[in-house]
């Protein structure tokens, strides 16, 4: 029985560990103060007002949803193709490629945004969205490739047969068939990109020009030079989106459980 | 036959746009990387008909005439000041005296009135060969030097590597420090994140999904959000402190931001979901009647954990520490904001050098240092986790 309950306590404490630090910080977006503690002196909404109305905060806000969307799009394009070359058992290196299409989510940010400014510098593109949208790209198509890899192996390869053995041509099946079993991955894929984009400031801190900044980078200077309770709204609209993303990509995932 | 080879061709046709961009975008950033931290062009670039002539020397004779010749025609075509400065920097660096040498140099040859005959003729040192070894040396596009440095080591008159002396040796300090707190968190996490995940295994229903939901919540959340939450909580009027001298534990605040608790705390809080995930899943894979069983042959709780369950689950606490401890050694943000200076990471000094000082060849060679550790660690961790279909 002590047993019993110093496992009970365990766990309470630490699930309190993991949760209480994103649920406090949810209040203070409603504070009227300028400083960012607790008690509240009284509700105000002026700091989501700085937020969707102050310069720095609109225009960071409109650059990190140009970006998000430049990515998620590219990422998903790019990493949905790979996937499905890489249903092909026959491929050489299959193995090997398929790593490479996963390293960029090992390889420090640091690393890779130092030789991503020596090489955009080279290009040109510095300072410039397209070069941001590829920085992002790269960090963000690991997640499609496995998001949709995963989706594919769910694929019974049997009822693309069928298909093919009823005359439809190669296009048709993957149109027909392929694909909307394929699209729960699909989905989830973008959103994990997107949101890779959205939380992304090491890199965009190496390839970004002062147009650029996007949400994340205005975050993580607010915090480090003058912070105030914005990022506290800020952050309440994270944990929304969040929570939001998470019950799309649960929603996809039983649409995809359902779908087999 | 050619069915199989159509779609093979349709394959790699779907391969090739991403595998091209992430060559590009990918691979070929990181060999730009590398390369700035063995490249070293700053004598090269000014000195291109004295490579040509010095390719001919036997590297102990006194200088020849062709040789003066050369080095004299070189120095009066170089119209750019700074890149003078970095070779003559970089040539005193390999033998002193050079700075003395060329500024005297440069000036008599600047000198159209009375030109000198010859170098040796402005300056009685241009008859060493030293000087001439100095500049032979220098030529060569590559250069161990940064590579060296950022392990605090250096080349001396010889040529051989020795140990920089202590007021240069701050690279150490760093790499040391950065493998530290890494295995601190991955211990702290360790800690947490293994009971954490014995209990979510040993439970079902509601309770299995509202421990692996309060993981996978914050794993979610941006990290910003996370380092946010933490500078707030932390702070000298944070809610922590506020809540210690509410209960009557500290009088006065105590320092948990700006130091390296702070750092502990956050991070592992940060990565304590790359801990428990991979050990879930190794152990429910662990069939449940097990340690029943152990204690049904009369095995004390804690013999029955050591014999069954931590020898059948060591698998999952090595990929967890693995992931915890790569992903803790690159991390940049959370040291830079919730850490004081002491406690910056191999990261912040990366970028240091790239944004704050331009020195590319040093944050290469720093980042070179940060990669491998990184890419020989994710080998053991890659093969550890493919091993694990075979084992069940």
């Amino acid at each position: 029985m002590p047993m019993k309950i110093a496992k009970a306590t365990f766990a309470t404490l630490t699930i309190l560990f993991l949760v209480a630090p994103l649920i406090a910080i949810l209040p203070l977006a409603f504070t009227s103060s300028v400083i960012l503690t607790y008690p509240i002196p009284s509700w105000s909404l002026r700091w989501f007002e700085e937020l969707f109305f102050a310069d720095a905060w609109r225009r960071a806000i409109v650059n990190s949803l140009i970006i998000g969307t430049g990515t998620t799009l590219l990422a998903t394009v790019l990493g949905t193709a790979a996937s499905l070359g890489l249903r092909n058992r026959l491929i050489l290196f299959r193995g090997t490629v398929r790593t490479l299409f996963l390293l960029p989510m090992v390889v420090p940010a640091v690393v890779l945004g130092v030789g991503m400014q020596v090489l955009l510098a080279r290009f040109g593109l510095t300072n410039s969205y397209l070069g941001v949208i590829i920085a992002h790209t790269v960090v963000a198509v690991p997640f499609v490739v496995v998001s949709v890899t995963g989706a594919l192996a769910g694929i019974d390869e049997r009822v693309e047969l069928a298909a093919q053995s009823l005359g439809a041509s190669p296009p048709t099946v993957f149109r027909r068939i392929t694909l909307p079993l394929a699209m729960p991955g699909v989905l989830s894929g973008a959103v994990l990109a997107f949101a890779t984009s959205l939380d992304e400031v090491v890199l965009t801190l190496f390839v970004a020009g002062p147009n650029q900044r996007t949400l994340a980078r205005q975050m993580f200077s607010s915090i480090r030079e003058n912070i105030s309770p914005a990022i506290a709204a800020a952050a309440f609209l994270f944990i929304v989106a969040t929570v939001a993303i998470g019950l799309v990509v649960v929603l996809s995932r039983s649409m995809l459980a359902k779908s087999r | 036959m050619s069915a199989a080879s159509s779609r093979t061709g349709r394959s790699l046709l779907l391969l090739a746009p991403l595998l091209v961009f992430l060559v590009g975008f990918f691979v070929w950033p990181l060999f730009s990387m590398m390369s700035q931290a063995v490249s070293d062009p700053a004598v090269l670039r000014l000195l291109p008909r004295s490579a040509e002539v010095l390719r001919d020397w036997d590297r102990a004779s006194p200088p020849t005439i062709p040789m003066q010749a050369a080095l004299m025609e070189d120095l009066r075509a170089v119209d750019d000041d700074q890149a003078l400065g970095d070779m003559v920097r970089r040539l005193n660096s390999a033998r002193s005296g050079f700075r003395t040498l060329m500024g005297k140099t440069t000036s008599a040859l600047a000198d159209t009135d009375n030109p000198p005959a010859d170098l040796v003729s402005i300056d009685k040192r241009w008859e060493k060969p030293e000087f001439w070894l100095a500049i032979a040396d220098a030529l060569s596009p590559y250069t161990d030097r940064n590579l060296l440095a950022a392990l605090d080591l250096g080349r001396n008159a010889a040529g051989s590597i020795e140990h920089l002396p202590p007021d240069q040796s701050v690279n150490r300090v760093i790499l040391v420090r950065t493998f530290w707190i890494a295995a601190l968190v991955t211990f702290a996490c360790a800690c947490i994140g293994y009971p954490y995940a014995i209990i979510a295994a040993s439970l079902s229903g509601w309770k299995r999904d509202l421990m692996l939901g309060a993981v996978l919540l914050p794993l979610w959340t941006s990290l910003l959000v996370r380092t946010a939450a933490w500078f707030i909580l932390l702070q000298e009027q944070g809610l922590i402190n506020d809540l210690l001298r509410g209960i009557g534990l500290i009088d006065a605040p105590l320092a948990l931001i700006f130091n390296r608790t702070g750092v502990i705390i956050a991070m592992t809080h940060v990565l304590l979901p790359f801990m428990v995930l991979p050990i879930y899943s190794v152990l429910i894979t662990i069939p449940k009647n097990l340690m029943p069983a152990a204690a049904s042959l009369g095995a004390h709780p804690l013999r029955a954990f050591l014999r069954v369950l931590l020898p059948l689950s060591l698998r999952g606490v090595a990929s967890g520490s693995l992931l915890v401890f790569i992903s803790a050694i690159g991390y940049y943000i959370t040291p830079a904001l919730i850490g004081g200076p002491g406690d910056q990471m191999i990261s912040s000094i990366i970028a240091f050098y790239a944004t704050g000082s331009a020195n590319w060849g040093m944050a290469g060679a720093l980042g070179v240092v940060l990669l491998v550790a990184t890419l020989l660690l994710y080998s053991v961790y890659a093969r550890l986790s493919s091993d694990e279909p075979g084992r069940r």
